[in-house]
């Protein structure tokens, strides 16, 4: 199971954060932090596996990549391989390379309330199109409708 | 109205406006973050649902990123999510998945919506609707919803049906009885030839293992088929994951897998399957030494790999497989070593605790050299990760691997002058814990602590003052062994001491009570012998050499008869105290009395010689160094600085001026002083022993103690007490109420009365800062005979008796059950029974109980009829079903298999207990069921089983012996899979 996905800057700001299971709003803050706190004292050119288990419980453990001025950060328990979950990562870069729209869209479609659904990067760009094509069509009707009504009533 | 919409949607700041003006940073983020949420409060309110849900989605990117509360707008976010359209009911979605939780009220109002969109003919709601409900599904929505989640089980979409799969495993966490509508189709799937259907079912089917994999072991043949089918690296990782958690289980089922799996070892490229498929076999399949042996061939190509991941990930494996094949970590044990210096700190991390899992009785003392050598240059986080490590693998199981305490006390001595060393607390914790368990080790051991005494450069470093505490006390507490008692005064009484926190200047002081008794005790002692030589002449002065000879004389005699006088000391035990009560209050009435000979000298006398000039000198010293701290503002520090200060006060003038004195006055004075060193020596050589937490429970409370009582009445208390004891000592002539008066009227001679209780209170002061022997505060309220507390010294005759806490006798205590091929004698280490860190049940929780059950009977044949629902378990079920076991006569034999575990010991007792209902709730379904059973069997895809009463039999079986019975679990498995 996938506990939690990050993504945030060399700062530590973050740009995206996902947990799959509830946490509290200042949970999340904090979470985010003691990773970056973790991550910025490393090295480019070692390991990319983390142990997490002081930031996230027991069993736990933390995959990274850094691109950029980018960390993308997996945190997982032992039901999945860590060096799968940094192909994952990549897959998720990848398909953010292809096409940067919606970042939440893309990673729903790769990881389903912590369950890794779609590992095809071609698969998840299919998907996300469609999503934003249904999204903008309905987006526009919405738009128009509204304006014309409220030509209307004016 | 709508002209203000069109107003606001035109001016609203939408979502990439605020990323912009976060970004900019024109203004502190926190300002412009509150002004934004004022805003959106404002415009979240609109009618208006476009600008409404641009707030919202402004407002969930704030509470995703910058912890932004977003509560407030729960209701808003339920309006947004039942727009028609999709781009808004997108945002309103992705602020409920986002936010919500148990205990958001509304929550409540979306299972309808959610029940629409489940229903849509638009996939992509269908999809948002299931997202959803894995996020934040809770037991209501879970329970509702389960008729959805089963249609679109067989949805024809692809991605309805990997979404709709996948959302299982929250709605079976939440609402177990789930299962008895959607394993079935569940199942079907892992028939499925859409790989990626496959791959989420399988996924499923890892995370239900993981939690309660004997369940899912009559799952076994569908698992294997996809382990030798398969070509997909990401389910065959997690084919592999299922089958390390079944095989442990099933030892035929690890027989059948091992072949598989090491033929996708030596054929795999990839890395990812290749170290799942060894972590496998290293975890689960450790007893096929071929496929172990092909395992660590491949984890040496981790281990031999540039790259730090593969590296690392080498590592882990071997430390897996280190308690089970050690000789793989030792044949890789070159490459583990230097490892320790790589610049990687994960791999120094798993390294060093690979060199610890090697520590064994003969290497340890080889591999801590290593070590310190690299703590000595290491910066100081692994620095203190080493010596932590090292602390930590010497101590297990109460010291296990030392069979040299001499050497691990100077390690100890070591490792605290290791200049970035910050384990003071734990390795204060093992001084005082060894000194007290090994009595073999003392002499050694405080020969290290005098070394760290008397070094003024370790009291400048706080992370050591700890450790100096346990130095000063073990000092104190076995001066005997002191090479040189007064270098250590020195040492006690040096000025940088005032840089130590109070609680542990106090334990300074208390030491030089200690040592300054010890000292003038010994110096009586010689003169006795001077005295008892020259029998007539009470000599003031005497030839330094008389000494020096005496001492040596004595010392041999004093180790001559250690064994003896110290086992008398034991049985004599609790009448010393009694005496020195009796001596005392004698004293203090002026009645001198000839006090009762004391079975206790001292163990050994110190080399030195106690000369009336050194004596003098320590005095000097003492009032020195003391005599400001007893004006210190710490109490604890002020109130032993006067007791020694009094001590002194008393004894001093008697000891060292006998000039001033008369012939006549001398002997008295000297006899009194001495009976009062002599007091005070026996009161502190009083041993000390660890003390089980549990101790304190297993002692009743004297009948006549009264806890509870108001502390007003403390005399009539005291009275109570005290009325046995003075029954049981003959040699007081004054009633001790009086003495007790005296004492309470007079300073000093409290300060006379007080040592029993002192040491007793020094312990206790020191458990209680330590926190190690600390006693459970909590005493059992049974009375039944007159036994004292459990530090009471009056009851550790009794203690003894009852085997429980050898707190004393070393010569008795159970030697530790340790392999007799020994080089060296290992010390006896003493063990308390309260060691032994009991393993707390793994209590598997209530919910993951009742699922795995649910699911067993599922598996079992028992589907289709919905029975318990949450709010109508456990105990109503077996209430209700008690009725219907006498009518299910036919089941009898399952009901008879469950009786015996009603005999067993607790822990077993509830876990079979537990099943017992639910094979109860079982016998009931099990009667409208016959049906459906047999059309399972007509599936025939796994179960041989035909008959009823065959099925309930295993059944039986299984629940009976849930936790750990693997035997009788096998019929589980069918045969061809064998």
């Amino acid at each position: 199971m996938i506990k939690s996905v990050m993504v945030m800057n060399t700062q530590g700001k973050p740009r995206l954060a996902k947990f799959y299971d509830f946490q509290p709003v200042e949970k999340q803050q904090e979470l985010i932090r003691s990773v970056f706190g973790v991550l910025c004292g490393r090295a480019d050119n070692v390991s990319n596996f983390v142990e997490a288990d002081s930031i996230f419980g027991p069993g736990t453990r933390l995959v990274y990549k850094h691109f950029a001025t980018l960390y993308f950060v997996f945190i997982f328990d032992s039901s999945e391989n860590e060096l799968a979950m940094l192909d994952l990562i990549q897959v998720f870069v990848e398909t953010l390379d292809k096409c940067f729209k919606n970042l939440h869209t893309i990673l729903d479609e790769i990881i389903f309330g912590g369950q890794v659904l779609e590992t095809s990067s071609i698969e998840v760009i299919k998907a996300v199109e469609e999503i934003s094509k249904l999204e903008s069509a309905s987006n526009a009707i919405a738009l128009v409708s509204k304006s014309v009504s409220g030509w209307r009533s004016r | 109205m709508a002209g203000t919409s069109i107003m606001e949607t035109l001016f609203q700041r939408d979502l990439d406006d605020l990323i912009k003006g976060i970004r900019q940073q024109q203004i502190k983020e926190s300002l412009f973050i509150s002004k934004a949420i004022e805003e959106i409060r404002r415009e979240i309110k609109s009618t208006d649902l476009p600008t409404k849900s641009a707030a919202l989605r402004k407002l969930s990117y704030l509470s995703s990123l910058h912890g932004a509360d977003m509560s407030f707008a729960a209701f808003h976010a339920v309006e947004v999510m039942s727009s028609p359209q999709f781009f808004y009911k997108k945002i309103g979605y992705h602020a409920v998945t986002q936010s919500f939780n148990d205990d958001t009220p509304v929550i409540l109002l979306i299972t309808n919506q959610l029940r629409k969109d489940l229903n849509s003919s638009n996939q992509f709601e269908v999809s948002l609707a299931l997202e959803c409900l894995s996020r934040i599904g809770n037991v209501d929505l879970a329970r509702d919803l389960t008729p959805e989640v089963f249609t679109l089980l067989s949805s024809s979409k692809v991605f309805i049906k990997k979404k709709a799969i996948a959302v299982v495993l929250r709605v079976f966490e939440k609402y177990p009885d789930a299962v008895r509508v959607c394993f079935k189709r569940l199942v079907e799937n892992l028939e499925s030839s859409e790989p990626v259907i496959l791959s989420a079912v399988v996924g499923v089917f890892c995370e239900l293992c993981l939690k309660d994999p004997r369940s899912y072991l009559p799952l076994a043949p569908e698992f294997y088929k996809i382990l030798v089918d398969s070509k997909n690296n990401w389910l065959l990782i997690k084919v592999l994951k299922i089958f390390a958690k079944l095989a442990t289980l099933e030892p035929r089922l690890a027989k059948r897998v091992v072949e598989p799996i090491c033929e996708f070892m030596r054929r795999t490229e990839a890395k990812s399957l290749l170290f799942e498929c060894i972590r496998t076999v290293l975890s689960s399949l450790s007893e096929y030494e071929s496929a172990v042996k092909l395992a660590v061939v491949k984890v040496r190509e981790f281990l031999v790999d540039d790259d730090p991941n593969l590296k690392y990930l080498g590592l882990q494996a071997l430390s897996i497989i280190a308690p089970k094949h050690l000789w793989a970590v030792l044949e890789n044990k070159d490459f583990v070593i230097k490892s320790l210096s790589d610049g990687d700190y994960n791999i120094k991390l798993e390294s060093l605790r690979l060199l610890m899992s090697m520590v064994s009785e003969s290497n340890v003392a080889e591999i801590s050299r290593v070590l310190i050598n690299y703590a000595l240059k290491s910066d100081p986080e692994f620095c203190n990760q080493i010596l932590g490590s090292i602390l930590s693998t010497c101590c297990r199981n109460l010291y296990e691997v030392i069979v040299d305490f001499d050497w691990y006390a100077s390690l100890l001595g070591e490792m605290v002058r290791i200049p970035h060393c910050q384990k003071g607390e734990e390795i204060e914790h093992q001084i005082i814990d060894i000194a007290m368990r090994v009595k073999d080790v003392r002499p050694a051991l405080v020969h290290v602590c005098r070394n760290l005494l008397i070094d003024p450069a370790l009291l400048g470093n706080p992370f050591l003052h700890r450790i100096l505490s346990a130095a000063a006390w073990v000092s104190g507490e076995y001066v005997e062994f002191s090479r040189n008692p007064f270098e250590l005064m020195e040492a006690l009484l040096q000025p940088r001491t005032n840089l130590l926190l109070p609680s542990i200047r106090a334990v300074y002081v208390q030491s030089v009570f200690k040592v300054l008794i010890f000292c003038v005790h010994s110096y009586l002692l010689h003169k006795e012998n001077i005295s008892s030589v020259n029998t007539d002449n009470l000599a003031s002065e005497v030839p330094e050499s008389v000494f020096a000879r005496m001492s040596c004389e004595n010392s041999d005699l004093a180790t001559s008869e250690a064994p003896a006088s110290s086992e008398q000391h034991d049985s004599f035990n609790p009448r010393n105290i009694n005496q020195s009560f009796g001596d005392l209050s004698i004293e203090n009435g002026g009645d001198a009395t000839v006090s009762n000979s004391q079975a206790s000298t001292s163990a050994s006398l110190g080399r030195n010689s106690f000369t009336q000039e050194s004596i003098v000198n320590l005095f000097n010293i003492v009032e020195l160094a003391l005599g400001p701290l007893s004006r210190s503002h710490d109490v604890e520090i002020q109130e032993r600085a006067r007791n020694v200060l009094g001590f002194t006060d008393l004894i001093k003038q008697e000891i060292l001026n006998p000039v001033v004195q008369g012939e006549e006055n001398l002997a008295r004075a000297e006899t009194e002083a001495s009976r009062v060193v002599k007091l005070m020596c026996d009161a502190f050589s009083e041993e000390l022993g660890p003390v089980s937490t549990s101790a304190q429970d297993r002692v009743p409370v004297p009948d006549g103690l009264l806890l509870k009582e108001n502390l007003a009445d403390l005399e009539t208390i005291c009275g109570d007490i005290q009325l046995p004891l003075s029954s049981s000592f003959s040699l007081s002539s004054t009633p001790l109420g009086e003495a007790v008066d005296i004492s309470r009227t007079n300073l000093q001679s409290k300060d006379e009365t007080e040592p029993s209780h002192e040491s007793t209170s020094l312990l206790a002061e020191h458990r209680k800062r330590h926190g190690l022997y600390y006693l459970a505060s909590e005493k059992s309220e049974v009375a039944s005979n007159d036994y004292p507390p459990a530090n009471d010294p009056m009851s550790q005759d009794k203690l003894n008796d009852d085997a429980e806490d050898l707190l004393k006798l070393t010569e008795q205590s159970l030697a530790p059950k340790k392999k007799p091929n020994q080089a060296k004698p290992r010390p006896v280490v003493l063990k308390l029974d309260g060691d032994e860190i009991s393993v707390a049940a793994k209590k598997p929780e209530l919910k993951d109980d009742l699922l795995s059950g649910v699911v067993q009977d599922v598996l079992l044949g028992n589907d289709g009829v919905p029975s318990s629902s949450r709010s109508n378990r456990s105990e109503n079920l077996s209430g209700k079903s008690k009725g219907k076991e006498k009518l299910n006569t036919d089941l009898s034999l399952e009901t008879k298999e469950n009786v015996p575990g009603e005999k067993m010991p607790d822990h077993v007792n509830t876990s079979s207990r537990r099943s017992k209902h639910r094979s109860h709730g079982k016998e009931r379904r099990q009667k409208g069921q016959g049906k459906d059973g047999e059309e399972k069997e007509d599936n025939g895809q796994k179960k041989k089983r035909k008959s009823n009463h065959h099925r309930g039999k295993h059944k039986a079986h299984q629940r009976a012996d849930e936790p750990s019975n693997v035997v009788a679990q096998t019929p589980v498995i069918p045969d061809f899979l064998l």
